[in-house]
């Protein structure tokens, strides 16, 4: 009983990811699909994308894509037909419009205004270190340093 | 009684942590020697003190105490007692318990090896160290306290979650957490030294082993999840860009630029100011680190504390210490003066670019963790950010610093007189090159990831050994094999650390783009080509393990009629969890691992399989193990053994 109750819950388990099953034969086009489920987001896991999750919602959403595909679609008219229909939540890749162009080009910003902030310093580094005549305390240790 | 003995003992640890805070602190400002002399012995009472509590949560783990509510939560009777050790720091209580534990253990390093700081330096020290104790030790006794009873225990526990049940991921945490607190000696070294106004070569010299021997258990226990990762998750990736994930990768990227920096203060007392603000800025990194695993707040597989009031508090301690520090750097970096004057083709430009680059890559990472919630709260958009922006926007940046690595780890300090010591890199880039080319005509009609990849890895790996030969100077083979001998330490691990760095670029290139990946349904008996190989699956069983019923399949992996490996790929299910784990079976190889997944069992027979060619796997732990055991390679070098030496003479 035990045993036979366990096997039941063993069966029940949810299948893995992507299954066999659910596979275009077009090489091409199955690689297409691969390619737009592992940037597409599980609705309702935590962090998973649709290639690697388990849920039932999952599943559909790969059989979709795929349809979407099948029927003509271009990669972008896929990714949009899902996301008109979940949301933005779906995309692991934000759109760099509005607020996400933001999150876009924060690494690029930062690395040119700290170049600039670090070219600026080495700059007027240099040129103090160029310009600075030597001051009278210099001058007097160097004089006692030369006559030893 | 042994379990009160250890909640006493965290009590006691939280009133010396307040001693240990004030007089010493106290001491320093009013030049005080008897209550400076507070801090040593004070940082060793409370390593033995918690050390008591840690043991007595681990008896009450290793015993199966049912009447305490984390054992029962976290731990089960039938559980290996491996897991038993492990679950201790398994959960959100324990692991901060370990998080003290490792806190404690640094400020006592601290007050053994510190002998030979000044005083004042040495009471500031601890005493901050002790500071980050007394909020931590008062989180875990306000908000998570491990050693809760409960009134009517249970007849057994529910369980770790069996995905835990490992041993990778066992010794993954204590690595970890050596590694963020490790950071908390360069915060406290950093505040210390704001504290008396002064930084100087030898203030460069005492923060550097520290900083390296934290960013040494971060790189291990961060190569050391991504195997777990590998191995244990069931498709063979190994790095997912989960917040987790990057909330312990971001104190190593600062790490690894505060240790360059570091050397500039060392050698050349310049860059003061930018490295007290790396020291403080990767120790904010693992507060923020702590910050997103404990409180759940950026949801990701990991998160197994989802409680508020707990991510306030945590919000709490971070705003403190990184408002206070910030605000101290502020009033107190204009004293910090720069003695080396550096022109801008110099080692120095370089590490600073190095910096920079490093700098800006953390931030991305910091940006794209947080984005969703900032997006929610500012934007009130609800959306997601995963692997294909991290990917896309923060690559580009360890390229930039593969390119830049091999020219400014050559470049002489102050200033570089010409081009003529490149001369043996421009071998190297025409090998790098070629190199990428060649892997580009081979592998035809894929990305250029791969060759971009394996020419940045033969750039820097064969870049680090032409610096070594550099070092050796000129003359007879043996005059240069003796000098090669006689290099200090520290050039063999610079050496070994970037080669290691060279090795990982390749590594996650390779595996990325020239994978093979093969899904689909396979009968018993049936066999099936997988790349080369010929693979078939000769039967699949039922084993009952200690605490999990599994179905294991055996497959036979053939090459041109030879074997090549039986593999036993399982799909177990842990009954008091209530979880199914997938667990590939992996031949290792030196060139390429074979990786087979057995899913479940098909409608009209067969099971789902997968299989998987790996290649160069190995070469991505390899190498950031051989980053890590370069870090190994500089910590022992002279200088700073002379320094600790001068401690036992004093």
């Amino acid at each position: 009983m035990r045993r036979s109750l366990l096997l039941m819950i063993f069966l029940a388990a949810p299948v893995f990811a992507v299954q066999p099953g659910e596979m275009l034969k077009d090489p091409a086009l199955e690689a297409r699909a691969r390619a737009i489920t592992e940037t597409l987001r599980c609705p309702v896991c935590q962090g998973e994308s649709i290639d690697d999750s388990s849920a039932p919602i999952s599943r559909d959403l790969r059989l979709a894509v795929r349809e979407r595909l099948v029927a003509g679609d271009s990669d972008d008219q896929v990714i949009d037909y899902v996301t008109a229909r979940y949301g933005e939540f779906v995309l692991f890749k934000p759109r760099m419009t509005g607020s996400g162009l933001a999150l876009w080009l924060a690494g690029p910003m930062m690395l040119i205004l700290g170049a600039m902030i670090a070219f600026a310093m080495a700059r007027s580094r240099a040129k103090a270190d160029d310009m600075a005549p030597i001051n009278p305390e210099e001058q007097a240790e160097l004089d006692k340093i030369l006559r030893e | 009684m042994i379990i009160e003995l250890g909640h006493f003992a965290l009590i006691l640890a939280f009133t010396v942590a307040i001693l240990q805070t004030a007089l010493p602190l106290w001491g320093a400002h009013r030049n005080d020697a008897r209550l400076m002399a507070v801090a040593a012995p004070a940082a060793l009472v409370q390593l033995g003190l918690i050390a008591m509590a840690f043991g007595a949560l681990t008896y009450g783990f290793v015993t199966s105490d049912f009447s305490l509510r984390l054992v029962v939560e976290n731990s089960h009777t039938a559980k290996p007692l491996l897991y038993k050790f492990a679950g201790v720091w398994g959960n959100h209580e324990g692991s901060l318990l370990l998080w003290t534990l490792a806190l404690a253990l640094f400020g006592a390093a601290a007050a053994v090896f510190g002998g030979n700081l000044p005083a004042t330096l040495r009471a500031r020290v601890l005493g901050v160290q002790a500071s980050i104790g007394v909020a931590f030790i008062a989180f875990m006794l306000f908000t998570s306290n491990p050693f809760l009873r409960l009134a009517n225990p249970p007849m057994n526990g529910h369980d770790l979650n069996p995905l835990l049940q490992d041993p990778g991921l066992a010794f993954h945490p204590p690595f970890l957490y050596l590694g963020y607190v490790g950071l908390s000696m360069s915060f406290s070294f950093a505040i210390a030294a704001l504290l008396e106004g002064r930084v100087d070569a030898a203030w460069g010299r005492w923060v550097r082993p520290w900083t390296l021997a934290a960013w040494i258990f971060l790189t291990i226990g961060i190569a050391m999840g991504s195997w777990w990762a590998y191995y244990e998750l069931g498709w063979g990736g190994f790095w997912f860009w989960d917040p987790v994930e990057n909330a312990s990768f971001m104190p190593w990227l600062v790490a690894a630029a505060l240790l360059h920096s570091a050397i500039v203060v060392e050698k050349r007392e310049s860059l003061k100011a930018w490295t007290i603000l790396l020291a403080i800025l990767a120790f904010g990194f693992s507060l923020i680190g702590t910050f997103i695993v404990r409180s759940g707040v950026i949801t990701s597989v990991h998160a197994f504390a989802n409680d508020p009031k707990r991510g306030m508090f945590i919000l709490l301690i971070l705003a403190i210490f990184m408002g206070g520090a910030l605000i101290l750097f502020a009033l107190r970096a204009p004293v910090l003066v720069a003695k080396g004057v550096f022109s801008m083709i110099s080692r120095e430009s370089a590490l600073v670019v190095n910096n920079l680059l490093l700098a800006v890559s953390a931030f991305v990472v910091f940006i794209g963790t947080i984005w969703p919630l900032v997006a929610e709260i500012f934007f009130g958009r609800k959306l997601s950010v995963g692997a294909p922006f991290f990917d896309a926007a923060f690559s580009p940046f360890i390229i930039g610093l593969a390119i830049i690595l091999p020219i400014g780890a050559m470049l002489p300090w102050k200033r570089a007189a010409g081009l003529r010591a490149y001369r043996p890199l421009y071998t190297t880039l025409a090998l790098a090159l070629a190199a990428g080319l060649l892997a580009y005509a081979v592998q035809t009609g894929r990305t250029a990831l791969g060759p971009v990849g394996l020419g940045l890895g033969v750039w820097v790996v064969l870049g680090a050994l032409v610096d070594l030969a550099g070092r050796t100077g000129r003359g007879s083979m043996s005059d240069r094999l003796s000098r090669l001998s006689r290099l200090p330490r520290a050039d063999w691990g610079k050496a070994a650390a970037h080669i290691g760095m060279g090795i990982t670029v390749f590594a996650v290139a390779a595996m990325t783009a020239w994978v093979t990946e093969d899904i689909r349904v396979v009968r018993v008996g049936e066999t099936y080509d997988l790349g080369k190989y010929q693979v078939t699956l000769v039967n699949v069983k039922d084993v009952q393990g200690p605490n999990y019923a599994s179905k294991m399949a055996e497959m036979r992996v053939t090459l041109n009629g030879a074997e090549v490996a039986v593999l036993h790929p399982e799909k177990r299910f842990y009954p008091v969890a209530g979880m199914p784990t997938t667990e590939a079976a992996i031949d290792q190889g030196v060139f390429c691992d074979l990786y087979l997944v057995i899913g479940d069992p098909q409608d009209g027979g067969g099971f789902a399989v997968r299989g998987y060619i790996k290649p160069f796997a190995n070469w991505l732990w390899g190498g950031a193990l051989l980053m890590a055991f370069g870090g190994m390679i500089s910590l022992s070098d002279r200088r700073f053994r002379v320094a600790a030496g001068a401690a036992r003479h004093a």
